[in-house]
């Protein structure tokens, strides 16, 4: 009977030293998981964003070569669709063959493209304008930036819609370029939001009908 | 004086007992650590920057994709250029030494050399984009990155992980303008958000048309 004791004590105290060194399933650990046969889990290709020796700059992704012409995805325009390639203010925010700024929104305002908008202007636009687009973003409660524009300002309001695209495509002042962050269609509906928001700020209760002023009240 | 003294009577038993307790620990480790809910769990590794997804998800309440920008569109979720840091740390923080690499980055073009942390075997084919799209929260395979300083594998993504899923879209499913949100629920009310569940994600699931995909070609092809 002893003999059986000390079996069942050396076999526990394996057990014990086993959890010991191995612990519990959770636990922290900075060194990356075991993988028993890796060769199906690791085959030799590409991918993304990886280290890679093969290209000169250490990295799987690789931009297009220059002057790559991105031909797919037309944008649906009042004008008919728009190729990524063409010259036309969809791409540019330019009036076609000036330097001017396209005054309007070139594609259809409807409410899915607003909608569109106020997701995409979340995301991108309210960390420092704001959701409001007052300028009073996260940015301004850690207090480090300094000029966040506020967009009902009237020098925004009367801007021409080709120059709020070419501010969110290349940037201005202190804001980065947003262009390599949010498509070009989106950049259009973001706009068209933005006018919504401006709308409804600098509106007064005199642009409703008789009957929305009785149900304000 | 026989051959075998009296105490081997008992050896047979002991080598029975023996190899039975042996089995059923050999088993029950096997079970418990042969899992990638050990293997894969709780891995967190040191990044080259100190990115705190708590900090900018969390308390800053950024939407996760304005720095994943191809997570709907792509299906890998991807890593952001160092520029997208600098839309807001050319001024916040813009001469603290722990982002003197995503500085370098961003002048140079080098890549700063982020530690994955969720890979899935390259067996696997795992579209984001499809998931996002269909209301799949980021928090169903991450966990609870916004309140994570540093990012540690949540969840086990083993394949009996996925299928749990794929067997019940509709007890995971939300809405898609809630899917960036991780702390949203139904309800605060835990009832009431478990029966919102399984009414209103069997709509999302027949509205959205969302399969439930078993097939082995679904994710191995």
């Amino acid at each position: 009977m002893r003999h059986v004791l000390s079996i069942a004590i050396i076999l526990l105290a394996l057990c014990g030293i086993v959890v010991g060194i191995a612990g519990f399933r959770g636990r922290m650990s900075r060194r990356p998981p075991i993988e028993v046969f890796s060769d199906m889990d690791r085959q030799p290709k590409l991918r993304p964003q990886k280290p890679d020796a093969f290209f000169p700059n250490g990295v799987s992704s690789q931009l297009p070569v220059p002057g790559t012409v991105a031909r797919s995805q037309p944008i649906q325009t009042l004008d008919g669709p728009v190729y990524p390639f063409e010259d036309s203010p969809v791409n540019t925010g330019l009036v076609t063959g000036t330097t001017n700024f396209a005054p309007a929104d070139p594609l259809p305002v409807t409410m899915s493209l607003l909608r569109r908008g106020q997701a995409r202007f979340d995301i991108y636009c309210a960390p420092c304008h704001g959701r409001l687009g007052d300028g009073n973003g996260i940015t301004k409660k850690i207090g480090d930036m300094t000029a966040v524009a506020d967009l009902h300002d009237a020098r925004i309001v009367d801007m021409a819609d080709g120059e709020i695209f070419n501010t969110i495509t290349r940037g201005k002042g202190l804001m980065g370029a947003y262009g390599p962050l949010i498509p070009v269609r989106d950049r259009w509906a973001i706009i068209a939001y933005l006018r919504t928001l401006q709308l409804s700020w600098l509106g007064s209760t005199n642009d409703l009908t008789a009957r929305e002023r009785a149900a304000l009240k | 004086m026989s051959l075998f003294p009296k105490w081997t009577n008992w050896l047979p038993l002991c080598i029975v007992g023996c190899l039975a307790f042996g089995g059923a620990a050999v088993t029950a480790a096997v079970t418990y650590y042969f899992t990638p809910k050990y293997t894969r769990v709780g891995y967190e590794p040191v990044q080259p920057v100190p990115f705190s997804h708590k900090i900018h998800a969390g308390e800053l309440g950024m939407d996760c994709r304005y720095c994943h920008t191809g997570v709907e569109k792509s299906w890998f979720s991807n890593i952001p250029a160092a520029s997208t840091c600098m839309n807001c740390h050319n001024q916040v923080l813009k001469d603290d030494p722990r982002l003197a690499i995503v500085r370098e980055s961003a002048r140079t073009g080098k890549a700063i050399p982020w530690v994955q942390v969720h890979i899935t075997p390259d067996y696997v084919y795992f579209n984001h984009a499809v998931h996002v799209r269909r209301g799949i929260s980021c928090v169903e395979c991450h966990g609870r990155i916004d309140e994570m300083d540093e990012v540690q594998h949540a969840k086990p993504l083993s394949m009996s992980f996925c299928l749990n899923c794929h067997r019940h879209p509709a007890a995971f499913i939300r809405p898609v303008s809630k899917v960036t949100d991780l702390g949203w629920q139904w309800s605060t009310n835990a009832d009431e958000a478990a029966h919102l569940q399984r009414v209103e994600g069997a709509k999302l699931v027949a509205h959205m048309r969302v399969q439930s995909l078993q097939n082995c070609s679904a994710c191995h092809r």
